[in-house]
């Protein structure tokens, strides 16, 4: 028992380790609540692509900047909204297929921060940090710009819950209803790029998709009621982030992709068991049926 | 945020005027023109592809028309909220995590401002919503556990909610059992002896003769609007179907067999 208690402890004497564990915890709930409207509205190609498409402007912030940290965050943030705009608008009037468009701007944005940042001699390191995340390195300035921004995205959902929620479930309602539909997606699409801006650093953008689908999928899965999966996915986010942390410290697994695999292992495990609507359950029913 | 223009009551509820719809290229409503009274309860009926939905949808105001002009009460239908568009149930995402209460409160939103929670009258009003349609003992349920009867009652309740006075609805009958059918036809009549205009959508020329006061026969233009004896004539209804109605002469009248259902099923998805 003392030495569990001790394995939970010791991490936690370093500066970097409590400053990533409130990062995560942060982050997760943020991209929790945001992404449960990306799960219910079928956006996660929408945010995988986000994710992808702000790396040249982290690249250009990156070069410019020669390679200091804090200004990257409002070169991500830039990107980012304006890239969850110009995906909204290219969606909306594609003459081709939406996700083929969407398909073809991503992975040549993608490709193009890729090669900005390949033109730095010592890139490898950087690139990694971008694609994978950086939780330890997090500063303490860093973390009050996802501490503020985190909550004025909590904000606005609260704010505007009903309209969120009746826009999601019945787009031709909102519109007999009047509410300015418009702003209210672009409203959204900005709330999911400052959630991406903000995660960055955590998990990077390779993962991001996962943060925003894992844990609200999860939450999905084990309530019938808005508010329920929302908070669930919550603690689910944070919990996967701190038990990811855990795991990365003890065993050097990279701690972005410790963080996704505990979360994918909750969702596996809401899959198989959730009360309902888990695999097994189902299984259950059949034979107690026949 | 919400705009909403005060009704001009000398006005139709709704007037349509030389209204058409191009969709790709090609009309999908043709110079349709009619108007409707309050407690008017009006069967929209016609083949698939005839712009049944469309056409509900530009009266609601979720499509603007290419020519023409709608008014409800003497303004733009944008301006109003008291139109319900009531959605076909295949055309619902049933697992999303709502209750039947949260949904019908959705119909509240219209009254409140951004930022403002419900009130407590806000919450009797959707109890007493839920009441009329008989589904006060399923407010928590969420919505796919209803029966498909109770999922229509459940969005009547929503535009009660809403304080609707123009319910328009997408096939409110297709995929119900006979009983269901026959509870939601009598909650019509409901909604009409509340002066509540209904505009329905429906496959059943033998139920729209004999459930509604009127009937519009609708192929891209509108064939004929009237009373079941002026619109159900042969040469009215093979303008409407062409060939893929079959008209059978009974003792009780002229009765029309509609075999064309899923020739062109683009329009509509049948629920199960």
């Amino acid at each position: 028992m003392n030495t569990l208690y001790e394995a939970l402890l010791q991490p936690l004497s370093y500066a970097f380790m409590q400053r990533a564990l409130v990062a995560v915890v942060l982050v997760g709930a943020v991209c929790a609540v945001v992404g449960t409207y990306v799960v219910l509205r079928g956006m996660a190609f929408f945010g995988d692509a986000l994710a992808h498409t702000i790396l040249p402007g982290v690249a250009v912030g990156y070069l410019i900047s020669g390679g200091a940290r804090e200004p990257l965050f409002w070169w991500a943030l830039g990107a980012s909204v304006i890239s969850a705009l110009g995906i909204g608008a290219i969606s909306k009037n594609a003459t081709i297929k939406e996700d083929t468009a969407i398909g073809i701007v991503f992975a040549g944005m993608f490709a193009l921060g890729i090669a900005l940042i390949s033109t730095v001699r010592s890139y490898a390191v950087d690139l990694s940090h971008f694609l994978f995340g950086d939780v330890l390195g997090v500063s303490n300035q860093a973390l009050w710009k996802i501490g503020v921004f985190g909550a004025v995205v909590l904000l606005i959902v609260a704010a505007f819950y009903k309209e969120f929620l009746t826009y999601s479930f019945d787009p031709v309602l909102a519109i007999t209803l009047r509410m300015p539909v418009g702003l209210l997606n672009n409203l959204l699409l900005v709330l999911l790029a400052v959630t991406v801006a903000v995660s960055l650093q955590t998990v990077g953008v390779a993962l991001m998709v996962a943060m925003l689908v894992t844990p609200a999928a999860t939450a999905y899965l084990l309530t019938y009621r808005l508010p329920m999966m929302m908070a669930l996915a919550a603690v689910f986010a944070a919990l996967s982030g701190v038990i990811g942390l855990y795991l990365s410290y003890y065993t050097s697994i990279a701690s972005g992709a410790a963080i996704v695999l505990v979360a994918t292992g909750f969702f596996l495990l809401a899959f198989l068991f959730a009360p309902g609507r888990g695999i097994l359950w189902k299984q259950d029913r059949r034979l107690q049926h026949s | 945020m919400y705009p909403r223009t005060p009704h001009q009551e000398d006005q139709p509820i709704l007037d349509c005027d030389h209204l058409s719809l191009a969709y790709n290229g090609s009309l999908a409503l043709e110079d349709i023109t009619f108007h409707l009274h309050p407690g008017d309860l009006v069967a929209l009926v016609g083949p698939n592809g005839a712009g049944k939905s469309t056409l509900l949808k530009v009266l609601a105001g979720v499509l603007a028309p290419t020519r023409g002009r709608v008014s409800i009460f003497g303004s733009g239908p944008r301006r109003h909220v008291c139109i319900a568009f009531i959605p076909q149930r295949s055309q619902v995402e049933w697992q999303f995590p709502v209750s039947v209460a949260d949904v019908v409160m959705m119909g509240r939103s219209a009254k409140l401002r951004p930022f403002v929670w419900p009130s407590k009258r806000d919450w009797e009003a959707v109890n007493s919503a839920l009441a009329t349609v008989g589904l006060e003992n399923l407010a928590k349920r969420q919505i796919g556990q209803l029966s498909g009867g109770q999922q229509q009652r459940m969005f009547i309740a929503r535009a009660l909610a809403q304080e609707a006075e123009l319910m328009l609805m997408d096939e409110p009958l297709t995929g119900l059992d006979l009983p269901s059918q026959e509870s939601l036809l009598a909650l019509l009549s409901d909604l009409q002896k509340r002066g509540i205009t209904v505009m329905a959508a429906t496959h059943d020329l033998e139920q729209a003769a004999q459930y509604f006061d009127r009937i519009m026969l609708l192929n891209r233009r509108l064939i004929a609007f009237g009373d079941a004896q002026h619109v159900l004539q042969p040469e009215k209804l093979i303008r409407a179907y062409g060939r893929h109605i079959q008209l059978v002469e009974t003792p009780s009248g002229l009765v029309a067999l509609e075999d064309s259902c899923c020739d062109r099923g683009e329009e509509h998805e049948h629920a199960v």
